[in-house]
This record gives structure tokens, sequence and C-alpha cells, in this order.
């Protein structure tokens, strides 16, 4: 069983575990953006407030000593350590005093926060009273670069708020973004080492799912194979788990178990058409060759002539009787069916058979309680109950008491029951009575009487096509053949 | 008879022959059928597919077609249909392999007379196709059938054989009623079953034969003269004399 990993992307276990892997994926970094921008907002929030603390405070120490004390403030704060910035610069933008170095041009043009987090440099602590450059922005990027590089310091992002000094002075109190960034990287290298993880779980996941339901299908692949190479007894291993794949390979083992029967039934009909065809067939061809070999008259010939037309006619109705017995198997179309009066057939089919059984001197009896109608088909009824009553007619005629045959039509509960009964010498056993519905069945005391062994197999496939059955019960004495018909809804 | 002047010529020659139109792509069948029923004193043509039988029907003046259903070009049933709609009314025979229940209703539908399934008789054929014959169905129409002495009344149901009341069944008179329309025609088993019982399968015991055994005993009773026949190999036929 190979098991490279190629094989493995194509079961349909793989394909599942790589869409849920991506599903969940999608899903966790939805999540996690979601959560970092809330969180940052959320951390923008507190920034913002302590940059309104320290500006509330300002304008107090404005209010108390005008702008003198808010600049002794400014620097006395700027040189605490923290993440707070100042800045106060002039009409021009030139950076007067606080503790930022540079920051990106624009930032002070314009009044209230920030609109986006902006970089900036910070000068070192106590460089602030020697530097006093001013910062020409622009062109500040490289020796920015290189004097925060001396001074250990890095740009840093942050936001602020800008005011104007009631003296056209700009104010600028900001707060380094430094913690929050922080923060996010850290959910950020979470969330890829949760996804890392994630991928190597589908992978394995997929692995050994997939592994264990491709171990399952290619048995049951290989059974299959099997099967059809000829083994129809074969079947699909059931492990007993009660998964899907024993409730599977169940129905199939119940599919093929009905095949076998099929094909057993279908070999034991061609059997069966095989003898009893080819008797008819061989006798007519030896008929005809003892006719042609001797020296005969005329009338030798017709005879054998006659002979061969009357063999000839029985095969026809035997042929006949297959076919008919197979295309009603096979189903008719509904358009041959309507409201058959049970009652009329009856009286149609004693009535069609009544001289023939007074010449063998069997009664018939007929009780019909009640106008029945079922849906079907007048001419496959009444052939069916015509086989039924000839062979009751015949089988009545070896009867111990006086010979007769009773056709009763009555209701049973839910069915239409049609039985004819003789009371001849029956068949005693159940498992003969059984089979002598199966085609070409003919008991053997019944072998020397004509007929093609069909009647009753037409019959049962007659009832099948009207949603029947046809039942053979022990009548005592005799046999009772009952046909049952489902009652219509409207009666 | 309403028979065209130049067929009386024919019809003087051979008394009750007919001119039958033969639709059948099977040659050897279409030649032992043609051979068959000139032996039986008709003239029959022969048309090999369903478009040279239906150009044959529509010109010539047929009593009877034989018509088989599966043929190459154009099959039967079409051809039925295509002629009673040009207003053919010519009895049509139809001949076929198939013969379930649903074939049958359909064959009839398309505006077939009869249906016989292959293989048949030949005896079976002709018996049907002399009854068909538009001329024997003029019958229809009378209430009272004569034949010799025996006399049928339809519409009062009663039977009578030289003035002598004859009671019967209701269906020994049905069956007599049929076999009287038909007078001097065969009449085979099955057509008695399919015309008198309404039934198209074939029973395993002769039950025909004892029925009209049980007729021919109260129709026959007490008179010499035999009145109804027993064509061996074929059926029976109802003649006087």
């Amino acid at each position: 069983m190979a098991l490279s990993v190629p094989a493995l992307m194509k079961t349909t276990a793989a394909r599942l575990s790589a869409l849920y892997l991506l599903l969940f994926a999608l899903c966790a970094v939805l999540l996690v953006f979601y959560m970092t921008s809330l969180s940052a907002r959320m951390l923008t929030g507190q920034t913002q407030e302590t940059i309104n603390d320290e500006v509330l405070g300002l304008a107090r120490a404005y209010q108390r000593g005008g702008l003198p004390l808010l600049v002794r403030v400014v620097e006395q704060r700027s040189r605490q350590p923290g993440a707070n910035l100042y800045l106060i610069a002039d009409t021009n933008g030139q950076i007067l005093t606080g503790n930022v170095q540079s920051l990106e041009p624009g930032v002070i043009e314009t009044e209230g926060w920030t609109t986006q987090p902006f970089s900036y440099r910070r000068f070192g602590e106590g460089e602030l009273e020697r530097q006093r450059n001013p910062a020409s922005a622009p062109n500040d990027t490289q020796s920015g670069q290189n004097e925060v590089q001396a001074e250990g310091e890095k740009g840093h992002n942050a936001i602020a708020l800008v005011l104007r000094l009631p003296n056209q002075m700009i104010m600028l109190v900001g707060r380094d973004l430094g913690e929050p960034e922080r923060f996010r990287a850290i959910i950020r290298r979470a969330l890829m080492l949760a996804l890392g993880m994630m991928g190597l779980g589908g992978l394995l996941i997929w692995f050994f799912v997939g592994r264990a339901a491709l171990k399952r299908i290619d048995s049951v692949s290989e059974a299959s194979r099997r099967i059809m190479g000829g083994d129809l007894s074969g079947r699909l291993p059931v492990t007993g788990a009660g998964d899907e794949f024993d409730r599977l390979s169940e129905n199939l083992n119940s599919m093929l178990a009905r095949i076998a029967t099929l094909n057993e039934g279908l070999k034991q009909v061609s059997d069966n058409i095989a003898h009893d065809l080819k008797t008819p067939l061989t006798r007519l061809r030896n008929r005809a060759e003892a006719t042609l070999s001797g020296k005969h008259n005329t009338t030798d010939y017709r005879q054998a002539l006659e002979g061969t037309i009357a063999e000839s006619d029985q095969l026809i109705k035997t042929f006949n009787a297959i076919l008919m017995i197979s295309r009603l198997e096979a189903g008719y179309s509904s358009e041959t069916t309507s409201r058959v009066d049970l009652a009329a057939a009856v009286r149609d089919v004693v009535e069609l058979y009544e001289p023939v059984a007074e010449e063998a001197g069997v009664t018939i009896e007929t009780t019909v309680q009640g106008a029945f109608a079922v849906n079907g088909n007048r001419e496959l009824i009444g052939q069916a109950l015509s086989n039924i009553v000839d062979n009751a007619i015949k089988y009545s005629t070896d009867a111990t008491s006086k010979p007769t045959v009773r056709v009763t039509l009555d209701r049973a509960d839910k069915e239409i029951r049609l039985s004819v009964s003789d009371n001849g010498q029956g068949i005693p056993d159940d498992v003969d009575r059984a089979r002598v519905t199966e085609r070409f069945v003919r008991l053997e005391k019944s072998r020397s009487q004509p007929g093609s062994g069909l009647g009753l197999s037409l019959a049962k496939a007659i009832m099948t096509f009207h949603n029947g059955r046809l039942d053979l019960l022990p009548g005592s004495p005799g046999l009772s053949v009952v046909m049952s018909f489902p009652a219509r809804e409207d009666h | 008879m309403h028979m065209p002047a130049t067929h009386s010529s024919i019809e003087i020659a051979y008394n009750g022959s007919m001119k039958i139109l033969v639709i059948e792509d099977d040659r050897e069948a279409a030649d032992y059928l043609q051979k068959a029923f000139t032996e039986a004193g008709h003239t029959a043509h022969v048309a090999g597919d369903g478009e040279t039988g239906f150009a044959l029907a529509d010109a010539g003046d047929y009593d009877v077609m034989v018509v088989d259903r599966m043929m190459p070009r154009r099959d039967g049933l079409s051809v039925i249909a295509a002629l009673r709609s040009r207003g053919n009314t010519t009895p049509v025979l139809i001949l076929s392999a198939l013969g379930e229940v649903d074939d049958r209703v359909t064959g009839l539908r398309a505006g077939g007379d009869d249906y016989l399934t292959k293989p048949y008789a030949f005896s079976e054929l002709l018996a049907r196709v002399e009854v068909l014959n538009r001329r024997a169905s003029a019958r229809e129409a009378e209430t009272v059938y004569r034949v010799g002495d025996l006399e049928l009344d339809r519409l009062s149901h009663s039977v009578r054989r030289a003035g002598r009341e004859i009671t019967l069944q209701p269906r020994e008179f049905r069956l007599l009623e049929y076999l009287m329309r038909h007078a001097g025609q065969v009449v085979t088993r099955t057509m008695l079953l399919e015309n008198v019982w309404d039934y198209h399968f074939d029973p395993q015991t002769n039950v025909i034969d004892v029925h009209v055994s049980r007729l021919r005993g109260k129709i026959g009773k007490g008179f010499d003269k035999p009145i109804l026949h027993t064509i061996r190999g074929a059926g029976y036929m109802l003649k006087s004399g």
C-alpha cells in the first residue's frame, strides 16, 4: 500500500483538512487583527488621557506664572526620564525648548491631536541646554540619525497634542508609543506562533486521519476488485466499529447478496429454459429426421407435419409465457391499469371453465361476498385466475370425495382475497408448495400432465404486478390458491 | 356490395375473393403470405416497406390490409395512422412480434381493426382477414340473422330453429350471434375467445371447444343436418347444408 504524500494529497480527508486549516487560519487572523486594533485603540486612549493630564498641569503653571513659569516647568519636566515629550516652538516653528530634537515636518503646524503617529528624535539627558539647533526637518534626517546614534537613542513614534499659546508660540505635549508598539509586536508574535502550531496540527491530523481513511478505502477497493474478478461469494470487510465505513460495507454486502441471489435465479431459469425448450426442440427435430429417413406415404408425412405444428405451437406458448413473465417483472406502464370489477372477473372465468369442469365431473362453487374492485388489468387478472382455476380443475379430479372447486371472493382487513380451493390430493410438503410458483417447477406427479409449468409462475408475476400476493395454502384436503389484492382506498 | 366496375369481373370469377395488400418487410414471410392468400382464392399485393405500402394503399382499392408493425423507413402504425387521416377506412390487421396487453392497445388505437401476434398460424390469419373484409361487416346492422332454418333475433334475444324456440344462456347467445354474423366463414377459437369473452390470452385447456360443443348440442338437438361445423386445424363454421 503506497502512502506517499502525493497520494495522500489526493484523498478526500487531506483535501478537507487543508480546507479546514485554511478556514481556521483565516478566522484566527481576523480575530487577532480585531483584538490588536481594539487594544491599540484602548492604549491610544490611555496615552491621550495622560497627555491631557499633562496639559492640564502645564496650563495651571501658565496661569500662575505666565510664559516664564511654563518654560521653566517644561524644561524641568523634559529632564525627567519617561515617555513624555515636551516642545515649545516660536511662531516660525523653531524649537525653543523641550526634549524633542527633531520631528516630522508639519506636525506642529496644525493645532489639536496629531491624526497619525509621527516619528521624532529626542535629546539625550542633559544635552538639552547645549543643543539649540533649529530643527530644520527636511535635511535633518541624515545628521539627526548620526546624533541619535551618538546619543544611544533611536527614532520613535509618538502622538501629541499641539497647542497655540496666547502669544502665538506653539507648545507640543506628546507621549512616546513605544509601549503600545511593543504590545502589538508581542501579539503579532503570538499570532504567528499560534498559526504555526495550527498548521502543524492540521498537517498531523491530515496525515493520520487521511491515512486511516485511505487504508479502509483501499481494503474495500481491494475486496471489490476481488469480487469483480468473479468471486461473487466475497464480501467487503466490516471492522465492527459501526462507523460509516462499516455501514457502507454492510449495505454493499447486502447488495452483493441480492445480486448473487438474482444471478443464481437467472442461472436456474436459463437451465430450466434450456431443459424445457430444448426437450421439445429435440423431439421436433427427431420427428422431422425420422420422417425423412424412412419410406413413408402421404398420410405419414401429413401426420408428422401436423405433429410438428402442434409441437411448435406448444413451444410458442411456453416462449410467450416466459416473455410475459419477464415483461411483468420489468413492469408495465400504468396506462394498462384501470378499475377492475373482481366479481365480474370471477363470473367470467368461472363461466368460461364451467363446461370443462362439468365434462371432467368437477363442480365449481362460487361465493362472491360483495362487488369488490381493484386497480389493475382485467386481462391479466383473468389470465391469472383462469390458470389457477384450470389447475384446480385438473387436480381435483383425484379427490376422494365429490370433486369440487370453490372460488371465493371476500375481503379481509385491507386485502381483497380471491381464493380457489380444490379438494384433490393437494401438495402436502411445505417446501414443494412454495416451489411450484417458481418458473418451470413441476412436481413429479404432474410431469405427465400437459402444461408448461409456467401457469402458476405467471399468476404469481401478475399478482406481484398488482402489488398483491399469491399464496398457496394447504386445504383440508386439497390446495388453496389465494390471490390477495390491496383494497382500493375508496372502498 | 359496393365494388367498383373494374373489380366486378374478379368478383364474378372468384366468389368471395378479396384484394389484399400485405405490407411486410420480411421478404420470405411476404412471399409465403402472397402464395397462401392466392391459394385461398384471393389476390394479394406485397409492399416491402412502409413507404411503398402507404403509396399502394393510398392508390389502390383494397378489401383488407395486413400490416407488419415493425418495418424500416416507415413503421406500420404510422402508415395506418396516415391512411386513416386521409379518410381511408380499409380494414387493417396488424401483425406484430409485440403481443403484450399495452402493445395491442396502442396498435388498435392507431387505427388497426385486428391484431395478431407473430408467430401465427396462417389459418388464423386467413380466418381473421376474411372476417375483417368490409363486405362481411354489412351484417352488423341486421337485427335478425338467418342461417338455413336457424334464426336469431338480436333485439328480442330469441333463437329459433325451424320455428322451434331454443333457450340459450347469455354467453351462448353471444357465441351463436358471432358465429351467425360470420356464417360461411371460418371462425377460430382465439377469435371466439376475443370476441365473445373479450380475453386475449391463451387458456391452457381448450375451453372454447367445450362451449361450442354444448351450443352445437342445443341448436342441433333433434335435427339431422349439422349446421355448426368443425374445420379441422382452423376452427368452426356455421353453414346451412
